[in-house]
């Protein structure tokens, strides 16, 4: 099993914390993971991107020709990776802000009305939290214990946002489970 | 009686110095610097407790004559790898033995920021106003109107800038506690400068922070005088330009006295 | 015993390492994309009572680290490539001197500022000596988080066995990217060889000089002659490379770092199509493994060569092969990271010889 995700976005909206979280909740699954971030210029309020890999196999490439899951916070960042998703991929749609339709019909589209869930877990700052929890959940790729678990880790020192971050995955995971 | 008794020895060479010949010119201020920091040295008991960085420039060679351990440092990073000798060795006594060239143009940045540091370091600050072991290039300190290989017809501000007094520029940080200017051209002033180089050792022993001695030196053979012109020189010309005394002392060696 | 598996960024793996391997000196200037380092360092060396020091600059830093490793203290510094290039100075009289020291360098774009992505354009000026006069460096070049950890305790054990700096080459991907790491247990650094040449003042001994000036013409003649010597013995022992699915390959891909990561993932796709290519990653750049290469070259007849540089490793495969295989070049200059589909295009089209993807090299 070989899965790589690229989350994509402006700078601000925790792009890489999805990474992190991501890619900790993986290795708290026991899973191979490497994580490549955009740095420099662009984590200084312009674009941001992450890539990461997880297999439970040796990970070569830490950057990916076609990955298979992508999460676009914005409308900038579809339009730039939306060509590159694999066959039969998944696309996350931050459906709050992208209004447009994705144009490719060989993936599946998932759109998640991220500010209006993390309004109701709570706050409107955990977003990517609902993202990264609704990616896990419809993907399979992490459980909510091993997410939370990987949220606890990226965030380790940070321990008074951890109960609402928790409620933003549960909104993510309940929002795949219930369709709503 | 014994012989021990009969004869005491008043004078003979500072064990800070090895028994070698020196490569300096007749009337070159560097065999009395050297001499100066060598007795220093004994004085406190230093040498085998020391670590001296020379610079590149006259005395690059320095370590065929002081007796104690020395490092060879680029040029102008002497204060650079004192830095690196003296944070990892906090009990070691650590001092640099630069000229203008290498501390005041080359060397500016590691002297302006290791003073600034507040390293416990002593720098010994050789100021003969030209480059010596080139032959005769300007140097950041040469005097307006003074002859230079590559200031014909002598240093003119409005194409060569104007003579730079380091040891005024330093003396303004909070990391510098003690700088002192004396000369190597009369003997008056050479005991001046033994003190000076004396006390400056006791502000790394106290852990004080930085300290700077600059010795106005003769450079009989670049100046194209005799070595009794070139004291001459010193002491009429070259004061004006570096006046003689302490430019920064905040040791408040004196209030305890 | 050996840590937990812990998730850290390339820049940090370094820092840690090091501190374990018994580094107790670092000095360094900020440049992206490599300043997590000196960051994670200056927190992490005052408590193993080390000293870190942010100088004013690349220049002072590389003599900071001259000056503590003179008193052999284990020293590193670390920079990307505008920065690495100003640290030469300081590599060389290093080299002269013969103080061991480590200098991290995570290359970026260049020529001159350049720009902060990834890239291998400095592999010249590492491999070559970079400073002035007739030196070498070791330059050790990994290709992830768990190899950059290991590697380090390695430089730094080359750097004191052979009295040489040593380089380790990554890149602003290597800085930058996240993998598990477990780390070696730290060092007692009082089980290390003594080093009896270090100045520690003169008690008890006559006084001792460490210096590069060697005026005296058969001195200086010497002094190379016995430099060389040791760059023979660096490269009768000190060679490491890797070689990956070549058994069958009808195509040996050489590449190291970064590129060779993303060359592994090419040819993992190639294979998925019935394509059979092997890898051959040198480790050590310098020295560089040109025998185990020629042999493999020789055997498997045909070679592409992949680098983040318009060829530069290039020059050394060529020497190692010749004329034994037919040899092609794909370089991508600093910015853009290729993916594996991209480099898996140049190696369909170096098999087939057709010329669409990279250049045939005639050597």
């Amino acid at each position: 099993m070989i899965k790589r995700t690229l989350f994509a976005g402006f700078g601000g909206q925790g792009v890489l914390l999805m990474g992190y979280v991501l890619s900790h909740g993986a290795m708290h699954r026991g899973l191979n993971v490497t994580y490549f971030p955009s740095y420099g210029a662009e984590m200084r309020g312009g674009t941001a991107n992450c890539t990461v890999t997880l297999s439970d196999k040796k990970i070569a490439s830490p950057v990916a020709s076609n990955p298979d899951l992508f999460v676009a916070m914005n409308y900038p960042s579809l339009e730039k990776f939306e060509k590159s998703v694999a066959k039969s991929g998944l696309i996350f749609l931050n459906a709050t802000l992208i209004k447009e339709e994705v144009s490719r019909k060989d993936v599946e589209v998932i759109k998640v009305p991220t500010l209006e869930l993390a309004k109701e877990a709570g706050s409107d700052r955990a977003i990517n939290m609902v993202m990264i929890g609704a990616l896990c959940a419809k993907s399979g790729l992490l459980s909510l214990e091993d997410t939370v678990a990987g949220m606890q880790a990226a965030l380790k020192g940070k321990e008074k946002f951890f109960p609402l971050n928790r409620k933003g995955i549960e909104r993510g995971f309940a929002f795949i489970a219930d369709g709503k | 009686m014994s012989a021990e008794a009969a004869f005491k020895k008043i004078f003979g060479r500072p064990e800070s110095l090895k028994e070698n010949y020196t490569h300096y010119c007749p009337g070159c201020g560097h065999s009395i610097a050297h001499r100066l920091v060598a007795e220093c040295l004994d004085e406190l008991g230093l040498r085998e407790n020391t670590i001296g960085v020379p610079p590149v420039g006259c005395a690059v060679l320095a370590y065929n004559y002081f007796n104690f351990d020395m490092i060879e440092a680029p040029h102008g990073r002497a204060l650079a790898v004192a830095t690196g000798i003296k944070r990892t060795n906090p009990d070691k006594f650590v001092l640099t033995y630069q000229g203008d060239g290498d501390l005041a143009a080359i060397g500016t940045a590691e002297t302006i920021h290791a003073a600034n540091r507040g390293e416990k370091i002593s720098a010994i600050f050789i100021n003969n106003a030209i480059y010596g072991m080139t032959g005769g290039q300007m140097a950041p300190t040469t005097l307006l109107g003074q002859e230079a290989t590559t200031a014909p017809g002598g240093r003119d501000s409005s194409l060569h800038g104007n003579p730079i007094d380091i040891s005024a520029m330093i003396a303004v940080s909070n990391g510098v506690v003690y700088v002192e200017r004396c000369s190597l051209a009369s003997l008056k002033q050479i005991r001046q400068a033994k003190k000076a180089i004396k006390k400056c050792f006791q502000v790394q022993l106290d852990k004080l922070g930085f300290g700077l001695v600059e010795l106005l030196s003769p450079c009989p053979t670049n100046w194209k005088l005799s070595p009794k012109e070139a004291w001459a020189w010193v002491n009429e010309v070259m004061v004006k330009v570096y006046p003689l005394g302490v430019i920064k002392d905040t040791t408040g060696y004196e209030d305890k006295k | 015993m050996p840590s937990e598996k812990k998730l850290m960024r390339g820049s940090n793996v370094v820092g840690e390492a090091a501190v374990r391997a018994g580094c107790r000196f670092y000095a360094g200037y900020p440049i992206t994309p490599q300043n997590e380092l000196p960051e994670y360092l200056s927190a992490r060396m005052p408590e193993v009572g080390g000293a870190f020091i942010q100088g004013e600059s690349e220049i002072a830093s590389i003599n900071m680290v001259l000056g503590a490793a003179a008193t052999g203290v284990r020293a590193m510094t670390s920079s990307s490539s505008p920065g690495v290039a100003l640290k030469q100075e300081g590599i060389s009289y290093m080299a002269g001197q013969e103080l061991p020291a480590v200098v991290i360098n995570m290359m970026r774009g260049g020529p001159g500022l350049g720009n902060i992505a990834p890239s291998g354009a400095d592999y010249y000026q590492a491999t070559r000596g970079g400073g002035n006069g007739d030196y070498r460096t070791p330059v050790l070049a990994p290709a992830g988080c768990q190899e950059l950890a290991d590697l380090t305790f390695t430089a730094f054990d080359i750097a004191d066995k052979y009295r040489t700096p040593v380089m380790i080459l990554g890149d602003g991907l290597m800085g930058q990217v996240m993998e598990p790491v477990i780390f070696p247990d730290p060092i007692d650094i009082k089980s290390l060889p003594p080093k009896d040449w270090a100045l520690t003042g003169c008690k008890g001994r006559k006084p001792k000089a460490i210096f590069s000036m060697l005026l005296d013409l058969n001195a200086l003649y010497n002094h190379n002659l016995h430099l060389q010597e040791k760059y023979d013995e660096i490269t009768a022992k000190e060679l490491r490379w890797d070689t990956a699915m070549t058994e069958d390959a009808e195509l040996l891909v050489v590449a190291y770092g970064t590129p060779s990561r993303i060359a592994e993932s090419a040819i993992e796709e190639l294979r998925a199509e019935g394509i059979k290519a092997g890898l051959f990653r040198p480790i050590t750049l310098w020295p560089f493994p040109t025998i185990p290469l020629r042999k493999l070259a020789a055997k498997i007849g045909k070679v592409g060569v992949f680098e983040f540089s318009m060829g530069q490793m290039l020059d050394d495969v060529i020497m190692a092969v010749g004329e034994r295989a037919e040899i092609y070049f794909y370089g991508v200059p600093g910015g853009i990271i290729p993916t594996p589909s991209d480099v898996a295009r140049f190696l369909k089209s170096s098999i087939k010889g057709d010329g669409k993807v990279g250049r045939r090299i005639e050597a």
